[in-house]
Protein backbone atom coordinates (compact mmCIF):
# COMPACT_ATOMS: atom_id res chain seq x y z
CA UNK A 1 0.00 0.00 0.00
CA UNK A 2 0.89 3.43 -0.74
CA UNK A 3 1.86 5.68 1.99
CA UNK A 4 -0.72 8.11 2.54
CA UNK A 5 -0.22 11.82 3.84
CA UNK A 6 -2.14 14.15 5.41
CA UNK A 7 -3.83 17.48 4.15
CA UNK A 8 -0.94 19.37 6.31
CA UNK A 9 2.47 17.23 4.88
CA UNK A 10 3.94 19.86 3.65
CA UNK A 11 3.25 22.05 6.25
CA UNK A 12 4.64 20.07 8.49
CA UNK A 13 7.97 19.85 6.44
CA UNK A 14 8.41 23.36 6.65
CA UNK A 15 8.00 23.52 10.50
CA UNK A 16 11.10 20.76 10.78
CA UNK A 17 8.59 17.54 11.38
CA UNK A 18 10.64 14.53 11.49
CA UNK A 19 8.57 11.92 10.19
CA UNK A 20 7.72 8.46 11.01
CA UNK A 21 5.04 5.53 9.23
CA UNK A 22 2.55 5.43 11.47
CA UNK A 23 -0.77 3.09 10.51
CA UNK A 24 0.02 3.42 6.55
CA UNK A 25 0.45 7.24 7.10
CA UNK A 26 3.76 9.50 7.16
CA UNK A 27 3.20 11.60 9.96
CA UNK A 28 5.65 13.90 11.95
CA UNK A 29 7.02 12.21 15.37
CA UNK A 30 8.67 15.36 16.50
CA UNK A 31 9.37 19.22 15.04
CA UNK A 32 12.55 21.35 16.07
CA UNK A 33 11.86 21.57 19.61
CA UNK A 34 12.25 18.21 20.27
CA UNK A 35 9.43 16.03 22.37
CA UNK A 36 10.26 17.46 26.04
CA UNK A 37 9.70 20.76 24.81
CA UNK A 38 6.87 19.62 22.73
CA UNK A 39 5.30 18.04 25.82
CA UNK A 40 6.08 20.86 28.43
CA UNK A 41 4.75 23.47 26.09
CA UNK A 42 1.08 21.55 25.35
CA UNK A 43 0.56 21.40 29.33
CA UNK A 44 1.91 25.24 30.04
CA UNK A 45 0.25 26.92 26.97
CA UNK A 46 -1.28 24.82 23.95
CA UNK A 47 0.01 22.67 21.23
CA UNK A 48 -1.86 21.55 17.94
CA UNK A 49 -1.52 18.04 16.81
CA UNK A 50 -2.54 16.94 13.36
CA UNK A 51 -4.79 13.73 13.78
CA UNK A 52 -5.80 13.84 10.48
CA UNK A 53 -4.88 10.42 10.17
CA UNK A 54 -7.40 9.22 12.20
CA UNK A 55 -10.88 8.06 10.65
CA UNK A 56 -13.67 10.11 10.75
CA UNK A 57 -16.70 7.98 9.96
CA UNK A 58 -20.14 9.56 9.67
CA UNK A 59 -23.42 7.22 9.66
CA UNK A 60 -26.78 8.70 8.82
CA UNK A 61 -30.31 6.65 9.26
CA UNK A 62 -33.47 6.34 11.24
CA UNK A 63 -34.05 5.44 14.68
CA UNK A 64 -32.54 1.40 13.85
CA UNK A 65 -29.40 2.82 13.06
CA UNK A 66 -28.87 2.99 16.83
CA UNK A 67 -30.38 -0.69 17.56
CA UNK A 68 -27.92 -1.80 14.72
CA UNK A 69 -24.98 0.28 16.23
CA UNK A 70 -25.62 -0.94 19.78
CA UNK A 71 -24.94 -4.30 18.56
CA UNK A 72 -21.04 -3.48 18.54
CA UNK A 73 -20.89 -0.74 20.80
CA UNK A 74 -21.57 -0.93 24.26
CA UNK A 75 -22.33 3.00 24.90
CA UNK A 76 -26.52 3.91 25.51
CA UNK A 77 -26.55 5.34 22.05
CA UNK A 78 -30.51 5.68 22.53
CA UNK A 79 -30.29 8.16 25.21
CA UNK A 80 -27.10 10.19 23.73
CA UNK A 81 -28.25 13.53 22.91
CA UNK A 82 -26.98 15.44 19.89
CA UNK A 83 -24.22 16.93 19.81
CA UNK A 84 -22.68 15.04 23.02
CA UNK A 85 -19.93 12.41 22.94
CA UNK A 86 -19.17 9.05 24.45
CA UNK A 87 -15.79 7.02 24.96
CA UNK A 88 -16.53 3.56 23.97
CA UNK A 89 -15.67 0.73 21.94
CA UNK A 90 -16.01 -1.73 18.97
CA UNK A 91 -16.72 -5.36 20.31
CA UNK A 92 -15.97 -9.32 18.96
CA UNK A 93 -18.16 -11.82 19.75
CA UNK A 94 -16.02 -12.08 22.94
CA UNK A 95 -15.89 -8.94 24.33
CA UNK A 96 -12.57 -7.96 22.86
CA UNK A 97 -11.88 -4.70 21.88
CA UNK A 98 -11.50 -4.52 17.91
CA UNK A 99 -10.89 -0.30 18.31
CA UNK A 100 -11.53 2.03 21.21
CA UNK A 101 -13.48 5.27 19.72
CA UNK A 102 -15.26 8.54 20.62
CA UNK A 103 -18.70 8.51 19.19
CA UNK A 104 -21.04 11.68 18.78
CA UNK A 105 -24.36 12.15 18.17
CA UNK A 106 -24.93 14.08 14.89
CA UNK A 107 -28.45 15.61 13.40
CA UNK A 108 -28.76 13.30 11.28
CA UNK A 109 -26.81 10.31 13.17
CA UNK A 110 -23.56 9.61 14.54
CA UNK A 111 -20.29 10.62 14.23
CA UNK A 112 -17.47 7.90 14.82
CA UNK A 113 -13.56 8.62 15.56
CA UNK A 114 -11.68 5.48 14.97
CA UNK A 115 -8.03 4.54 15.03
CA UNK A 116 -5.89 5.08 11.88
CA UNK A 117 -4.40 1.59 11.87
CA UNK A 118 -8.11 0.37 12.85
CA UNK A 119 -10.32 2.40 10.34
CA UNK A 120 -10.48 -0.18 7.49
CA UNK A 121 -11.39 -3.30 9.18
CA UNK A 122 -14.13 -1.27 12.04
CA UNK A 123 -15.78 -0.15 9.05
CA UNK A 124 -15.96 -3.93 8.21
CA UNK A 125 -17.13 -4.74 11.17
CA UNK A 126 -19.49 -1.89 11.54
CA UNK A 127 -21.45 -2.08 8.44
CA UNK A 128 -21.63 -6.15 9.00
CA UNK A 129 -24.71 -4.74 11.24
CA UNK A 130 -25.79 -1.72 9.55
CA UNK A 131 -29.13 -2.00 7.10
CA UNK A 132 -29.52 -0.79 3.63
CA UNK A 133 -30.95 2.62 4.15
CA UNK A 134 -27.95 3.33 6.34
CA UNK A 135 -25.86 5.56 4.86
CA UNK A 136 -22.28 5.67 5.68
CA UNK A 137 -18.98 7.68 5.23
CA UNK A 138 -15.13 7.55 6.04
CA UNK A 139 -14.92 11.03 4.89
CA UNK A 140 -11.11 11.73 4.05
CA UNK A 141 -12.20 15.47 2.73
CA UNK A 142 -11.77 16.67 6.29
CA UNK A 143 -8.64 16.70 8.61
CA UNK A 144 -8.97 16.89 11.90
CA UNK A 145 -6.54 19.46 14.28
CA UNK A 146 -6.73 18.66 18.01
CA UNK A 147 -5.86 21.88 20.37
CA UNK A 148 -4.71 20.95 23.25
CA UNK A 149 -3.33 22.89 26.62
CA UNK A 150 -4.69 25.80 28.89
CA UNK A 151 -4.65 28.60 26.80
CA UNK A 152 -6.87 26.36 24.01
CA UNK A 153 -9.63 28.17 24.79
CA UNK A 154 -9.00 31.67 25.04
CA UNK A 155 -6.84 31.34 21.34
CA UNK A 156 -10.05 29.29 19.97
CA UNK A 157 -12.56 31.38 21.29
CA UNK A 158 -11.29 34.12 19.64
CA UNK A 159 -11.54 32.75 15.91
CA UNK A 160 -14.46 30.61 16.59
CA UNK A 161 -16.65 32.70 19.19
CA UNK A 162 -18.88 30.37 20.98
CA UNK A 163 -16.43 27.37 21.52
CA UNK A 164 -15.85 28.71 24.93
CA UNK A 165 -19.06 27.31 25.76
CA UNK A 166 -18.78 23.99 24.95
CA UNK A 167 -18.86 21.61 28.02
CA UNK A 168 -16.56 18.67 28.05
CA UNK A 169 -17.18 15.65 25.23
CA UNK A 170 -20.33 18.12 23.81
CA UNK A 171 -19.69 19.72 20.56
CA UNK A 172 -21.04 21.99 17.84
CA UNK A 173 -21.57 23.33 14.50
CA UNK A 174 -19.34 26.58 14.24
CA UNK A 175 -18.54 29.02 10.69
CA UNK A 176 -15.19 30.10 9.67
CA UNK A 177 -14.13 31.24 6.84
CA UNK A 178 -17.67 30.51 4.96
CA UNK A 179 -17.70 27.42 5.77
CA UNK A 180 -19.21 24.56 8.60
CA UNK A 181 -16.89 23.11 10.59
CA UNK A 182 -17.34 20.82 14.08
CA UNK A 183 -15.68 21.23 17.44
CA UNK A 184 -16.22 19.10 20.26
CA UNK A 185 -14.17 20.05 23.50
CA UNK A 186 -12.23 16.40 24.16
CA UNK A 187 -8.48 15.56 23.57
CA UNK A 188 -5.97 13.26 24.32
CA UNK A 189 -3.85 14.95 26.87
CA UNK A 190 -5.04 15.11 29.80
CA UNK A 191 -5.43 18.92 29.55
CA UNK A 192 -9.09 21.08 28.70
CA UNK A 193 -9.13 21.29 24.53
CA UNK A 194 -10.92 21.10 21.79
CA UNK A 195 -10.95 18.50 18.27
CA UNK A 196 -11.82 20.23 15.07
CA UNK A 197 -13.42 18.78 12.31
CA UNK A 198 -12.50 20.81 9.27
CA UNK A 199 -12.38 20.74 5.49
CA UNK A 200 -9.17 20.26 4.20
CA UNK A 201 -8.98 23.47 1.84
CA UNK A 202 -9.03 25.42 5.39
CA UNK A 203 -7.00 23.26 7.08
CA UNK A 204 -3.63 25.61 6.53
CA UNK A 205 -5.45 28.53 7.52
CA UNK A 206 -6.94 27.83 10.82
CA UNK A 207 -3.01 26.65 11.29
CA UNK A 208 -1.59 29.61 10.19
CA UNK A 209 -3.84 31.01 13.39
CA UNK A 210 -2.42 28.92 15.76
CA UNK A 211 0.87 29.49 15.13
CA UNK A 212 0.78 33.20 15.21
CA UNK A 213 -0.69 32.48 18.92
CA UNK A 214 2.36 30.78 20.20
CA UNK A 215 0.29 27.92 19.58
CA UNK A 216 3.28 25.25 19.54
CA UNK A 217 3.37 22.09 16.72
CA UNK A 218 3.39 18.46 18.77
CA UNK A 219 4.41 14.99 17.16
CA UNK A 220 3.35 11.72 18.08
CA UNK A 221 6.20 11.57 20.21
CA UNK A 222 4.89 14.16 22.65
CA UNK A 223 1.23 13.07 22.24
CA UNK A 224 2.36 9.62 23.42
CA UNK A 225 3.73 10.87 26.55
CA UNK A 226 0.96 13.30 27.24
CA UNK A 227 -1.34 10.73 27.12
CA UNK A 228 0.38 8.28 29.29
CA UNK A 229 0.76 10.72 32.13
CA UNK A 230 -3.16 11.07 31.67
CA UNK A 231 -3.65 7.41 31.48
CA UNK A 232 -5.26 6.95 28.51
CA UNK A 233 -4.89 4.04 26.26
CA UNK A 234 -3.19 3.55 23.41
CA UNK A 235 -4.91 1.08 20.82
CA UNK A 236 -2.53 -1.84 19.75
CA UNK A 237 -0.73 -1.47 22.70
CA UNK A 238 -2.57 -1.20 25.87
CA UNK A 239 -5.74 -2.37 24.35
CA UNK A 240 -6.32 -5.12 21.58
CA UNK A 241 -8.52 -8.06 20.43
CA UNK A 242 -7.86 -10.49 23.02
CA UNK A 243 -8.16 -7.91 26.02
CA UNK A 244 -11.96 -6.91 26.82
CA UNK A 245 -13.27 -3.70 28.89
CA UNK A 246 -13.00 -5.20 32.22
CA UNK A 247 -9.19 -6.14 31.96
CA UNK A 248 -8.91 -2.73 30.74
CA UNK A 249 -10.28 -1.11 33.33
CA UNK A 250 -12.70 0.55 30.99
CA UNK A 251 -15.56 -0.71 32.20
CA UNK A 252 -16.72 2.93 33.73
CA UNK A 253 -17.12 3.18 29.56
CA UNK A 254 -19.93 0.65 29.38
CA UNK A 255 -23.29 2.07 29.76
CA UNK A 256 -25.15 1.23 33.10
CA UNK A 257 -28.26 0.59 31.48
CA UNK A 258 -26.33 -1.67 28.57
CA UNK A 259 -24.12 -4.10 31.51
CA UNK A 260 -28.06 -5.16 32.52
CA UNK A 261 -29.76 -5.39 29.28
CA UNK A 262 -26.86 -6.25 27.16
CA UNK A 263 -27.75 -7.32 23.44
CA UNK A 264 -24.44 -6.33 22.31
CA UNK A 265 -21.34 -8.48 21.12
CA UNK A 266 -19.48 -10.31 24.14
CA UNK A 267 -22.47 -9.28 26.58
CA UNK A 268 -22.37 -12.79 28.06
CA UNK A 269 -18.53 -12.78 28.59
CA UNK A 270 -18.21 -9.11 29.85
CA UNK A 271 -22.17 -9.85 32.26
CA UNK A 272 -19.63 -12.67 34.32
CA UNK A 273 -16.29 -10.66 34.73
CA UNK A 274 -18.19 -7.75 35.51
CA UNK A 275 -19.85 -9.93 38.46
CA UNK A 276 -16.32 -11.94 39.17
CA UNK A 277 -14.08 -9.61 37.77
CA UNK A 278 -11.30 -10.30 36.00
CA UNK A 279 -8.10 -12.67 35.98
CA UNK A 280 -5.77 -9.64 35.09
CA UNK A 281 -6.20 -5.91 34.91
CA UNK A 282 -4.71 -2.97 33.63
CA UNK A 283 -2.69 -0.38 36.33
CA UNK A 284 -0.33 2.25 36.21
CA UNK A 285 3.24 1.44 37.07
CA UNK A 286 5.41 4.05 38.86
CA UNK A 287 8.92 2.34 38.59
CA UNK A 288 11.02 3.55 42.16
CA UNK A 289 14.51 4.70 40.25
CA UNK A 290 15.24 6.32 36.87
CA UNK A 291 15.22 3.24 34.74
CA UNK A 292 12.42 3.04 32.26
CA UNK A 293 10.04 -0.01 31.61
CA UNK A 294 9.05 -0.21 28.31
CA UNK A 295 6.34 -1.74 26.31
CA UNK A 296 6.92 -5.93 27.17
CA UNK A 297 8.84 -5.56 29.72
CA UNK A 298 8.13 -8.13 32.28
CA UNK A 299 6.39 -7.83 35.63
CA UNK A 300 7.39 -9.83 38.86
CA UNK A 301 5.78 -10.14 42.16
CA UNK A 302 8.35 -9.34 44.87
CA UNK A 303 8.93 -13.30 45.59
CA UNK A 304 9.56 -13.44 41.30
CA UNK A 305 7.26 -15.20 40.12
CA UNK A 306 5.56 -13.09 36.56
CA UNK A 307 2.53 -11.55 37.21
CA UNK A 308 1.91 -9.76 34.17
CA UNK A 309 3.78 -6.92 31.49
CA UNK A 310 3.87 -3.86 30.22
CA UNK A 311 1.99 -2.14 27.68
CA UNK A 312 3.15 1.48 27.11
CA UNK A 313 5.95 2.68 28.91
CA UNK A 314 7.96 6.48 29.02
CA UNK A 315 9.77 8.67 30.83
CA UNK A 316 6.30 11.55 32.04
CA UNK A 317 7.80 14.91 31.64
CA UNK A 318 5.36 16.40 33.26
CA UNK A 319 5.50 13.99 36.30
CA UNK A 320 9.48 13.92 36.06
CA UNK A 321 9.79 10.32 36.54
CA UNK A 322 9.61 7.47 34.47
CA UNK A 323 6.09 5.98 34.03
CA UNK A 324 4.12 3.17 32.87
CA UNK A 325 1.03 1.15 32.03
CA UNK A 326 0.17 -2.93 31.93
CA UNK A 327 -1.61 -5.33 33.17
CA UNK A 328 -1.07 -7.78 36.49
CA UNK A 329 -3.12 -10.38 38.13
CA UNK A 330 -5.68 -8.86 39.55
CA UNK A 331 -4.27 -9.98 43.28
CA UNK A 332 -1.66 -7.51 42.74
CA UNK A 333 -3.48 -4.55 41.52
CA UNK A 334 -3.96 -2.54 44.49
CA UNK A 335 -2.44 0.98 44.53
CA UNK A 336 0.88 1.25 46.32
CA UNK A 337 1.60 -3.06 45.88
CA UNK A 338 5.42 -3.45 45.54
CA UNK A 339 6.54 -4.96 41.99
CA UNK A 340 9.56 -5.72 40.29
CA UNK A 341 10.06 -4.83 36.54
CA UNK A 342 12.99 -6.70 34.67
CA UNK A 343 14.88 -4.31 32.65
CA UNK A 344 17.98 -5.89 30.04
CA UNK A 345 17.76 -8.67 32.31
CA UNK A 346 18.41 -6.82 35.96
CA UNK A 347 15.02 -6.52 38.37
CA UNK A 348 14.15 -3.56 39.57
CA UNK A 349 11.58 -2.20 42.23
CA UNK A 350 8.51 -0.46 41.18
CA UNK A 351 4.80 0.00 42.55
CA UNK A 352 1.20 -0.43 41.53
CA UNK A 353 0.44 3.67 40.93
CA UNK A 354 -3.02 5.42 40.64
CA UNK A 355 -4.01 6.68 37.04
CA UNK A 356 -3.72 9.57 36.12
CA UNK A 357 -0.19 10.09 36.51
CA UNK A 358 -0.83 13.66 36.03
CA UNK A 359 -4.40 15.23 36.69
CA UNK A 360 -5.91 18.74 35.56
CA UNK A 361 -9.64 18.92 35.84
CA UNK A 362 -11.58 19.08 32.22
CA UNK A 363 -14.53 21.74 31.79
CA UNK A 364 -17.42 20.11 32.90
CA UNK B 1 45.43 14.65 26.19
CA UNK B 2 45.04 13.38 22.70
CA UNK B 3 43.03 14.51 20.30
CA UNK B 4 39.20 13.27 19.81
CA UNK B 5 38.77 10.25 18.17
CA UNK B 6 35.42 8.83 17.04
CA UNK B 7 33.79 5.53 15.96
CA UNK B 8 30.77 4.59 12.94
CA UNK B 9 27.80 4.36 16.06
CA UNK B 10 28.34 7.49 17.17
CA UNK B 11 31.37 7.11 20.07
CA UNK B 12 34.40 9.74 20.73
CA UNK B 13 37.22 8.56 22.58
CA UNK B 14 39.81 10.56 23.83
CA UNK B 15 43.46 9.14 25.56
CA UNK B 16 45.83 10.17 28.44
CA UNK B 17 48.67 7.25 28.16
CA UNK B 18 46.78 4.25 28.70
CA UNK B 19 43.19 6.01 30.53
CA UNK B 20 40.65 6.40 27.34
CA UNK B 21 37.43 8.35 28.46
CA UNK B 22 34.46 7.44 26.24
CA UNK B 23 31.56 9.68 25.71
CA UNK B 24 28.51 9.80 22.40
CA UNK B 25 28.80 12.32 19.94
CA UNK B 26 27.11 15.68 19.69
CA UNK B 27 25.53 13.68 16.75
CA UNK B 28 24.16 11.17 18.26
CA UNK B 29 21.92 12.92 20.88
CA UNK B 30 20.78 15.35 18.13
CA UNK B 31 19.42 11.76 16.38
CA UNK B 32 18.15 10.48 19.86
CA UNK B 33 16.45 13.92 21.29
CA UNK B 34 15.50 14.51 25.00
CA UNK B 35 17.77 12.17 27.12
CA UNK B 36 16.13 10.71 30.08
CA UNK B 37 17.81 7.91 31.13
CA UNK B 38 21.87 6.72 31.33
CA UNK B 39 23.39 3.35 32.55
CA UNK B 40 26.86 3.24 32.99
CA UNK B 41 29.10 0.12 33.61
CA UNK B 42 30.92 0.07 37.37
CA UNK B 43 34.58 -0.18 37.68
CA UNK B 44 36.09 -3.29 36.95
CA UNK B 45 33.70 -4.37 33.91
CA UNK B 46 35.93 -5.97 31.05
CA UNK B 47 34.81 -4.51 28.02
CA UNK B 48 35.48 -5.57 24.53
CA UNK B 49 35.82 -3.26 21.55
CA UNK B 50 32.10 -2.78 20.05
CA UNK B 51 30.92 -4.38 22.94
CA UNK B 52 28.19 -2.88 24.88
CA UNK B 53 28.88 -0.69 27.25
CA UNK B 54 26.03 1.63 29.00
CA UNK B 55 22.56 2.37 27.79
CA UNK B 56 21.08 5.69 27.09
CA UNK B 57 17.60 5.59 26.57
CA UNK B 58 15.92 8.87 24.80
CA UNK B 59 12.08 9.92 25.61
CA UNK B 60 11.62 7.56 22.29
CA UNK B 61 13.74 4.30 22.75
CA UNK B 62 16.48 2.99 24.49
CA UNK B 63 20.00 2.19 22.87
CA UNK B 64 22.95 0.86 23.25
CA UNK B 65 26.28 2.20 24.27
CA UNK B 66 29.55 1.04 22.52
CA UNK B 67 33.00 0.43 23.54
CA UNK B 68 35.01 1.80 20.87
CA UNK B 69 38.37 0.09 22.49
CA UNK B 70 39.10 -2.94 24.57
CA UNK B 71 39.92 -2.42 28.07
CA UNK B 72 39.08 -2.20 31.85
CA UNK B 73 36.20 0.35 33.41
CA UNK B 74 38.05 2.35 35.91
CA UNK B 75 34.74 5.01 36.41
CA UNK B 76 31.45 4.87 35.14
CA UNK B 77 30.04 8.88 35.20
CA UNK B 78 27.24 8.77 38.07
CA UNK B 79 26.72 13.07 37.39
CA UNK B 80 24.75 11.59 33.86
CA UNK B 81 23.26 8.74 35.75
CA UNK B 82 21.37 11.58 38.22
CA UNK B 83 21.43 13.94 35.35
CA UNK B 84 20.72 12.57 32.10
CA UNK B 85 19.26 15.56 30.50
CA UNK B 86 23.06 16.84 30.57
CA UNK B 87 24.33 14.33 28.26
CA UNK B 88 22.01 16.89 25.63
CA UNK B 89 23.58 19.89 26.88
CA UNK B 90 27.94 18.68 26.99
CA UNK B 91 28.27 15.27 25.77
CA UNK B 92 31.52 15.97 24.10
CA UNK B 93 32.68 17.93 27.67
CA UNK B 94 31.48 17.17 31.14
CA UNK B 95 28.90 14.28 30.20
CA UNK B 96 31.35 11.52 29.29
CA UNK B 97 30.26 8.18 29.35
CA UNK B 98 33.10 6.01 31.27
CA UNK B 99 36.59 5.70 31.66
CA UNK B 100 38.53 2.67 30.81
CA UNK B 101 42.35 1.21 30.74
CA UNK B 102 42.93 -0.10 27.15
CA UNK B 103 44.97 -3.23 25.99
CA UNK B 104 45.88 -1.77 22.77
CA UNK B 105 46.50 1.35 21.48
CA UNK B 106 46.05 0.85 18.08
CA UNK B 107 42.15 0.35 18.36
CA UNK B 108 42.44 3.83 19.01
CA UNK B 109 44.93 4.51 16.23
CA UNK B 110 42.16 2.72 13.81
CA UNK B 111 39.35 4.92 14.93
CA UNK B 112 38.20 8.51 12.72
CA UNK B 113 39.37 11.87 12.87
CA UNK B 114 37.16 14.95 13.46
CA UNK B 115 37.32 15.40 9.80
CA UNK B 116 36.56 12.03 8.76
CA UNK B 117 33.84 11.36 11.28
CA UNK B 118 31.99 14.91 9.98
CA UNK B 119 32.00 13.42 6.60
CA UNK B 120 30.95 9.77 7.76
CA UNK B 121 27.88 11.81 9.36
CA UNK B 122 26.95 13.62 5.95
CA UNK B 123 27.27 10.45 3.95
CA UNK B 124 24.82 8.36 6.44
CA UNK B 125 22.57 10.88 7.54
CA UNK B 126 19.69 8.51 9.92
Amino acid sequence: MEVQKTALYNYHKNLGAKFVPFAGYEMPIQYKDGIVKEHISTRSHAGFFDVSHMGQFFLEGDETLIESLEKIIPADLKNLKVNHSKYSFLLNNEGGIIDDLIITRTEKGFCIILNAACKENDIKQISQFLKKNHKHLLNNDLSLIALQGPKSVEILEKLIPGVANLKFMTGSNFEYEGENLYVTRSGYTGEDGFEISISNTKVEKLIDYLISNEVKPIGLGARDTLRLEAGLCLYGHDLNEKINPVEANLKWAIAKKRREVGGFNGWEKIKNLLANGSEKIRVGIKPDGKVIARENTKIFSPDNNEIGFVTSGTFGPSVNAPVAMGYVKSEFSEIGTSIQLEVRGKKYGGKISELPFYKKSYVK
Amino acid sequence: MSEKKFSKKHEWVSLDGDMATVGITKHATEMLGDIVFVEVPDAGKAVEKEGQAAVVESTKAASDVYSPISGEITEGNKAIADDPGSVNTDPEGASWFFKLKIKDKSEYDSLMSKDEYDKFCKENPS
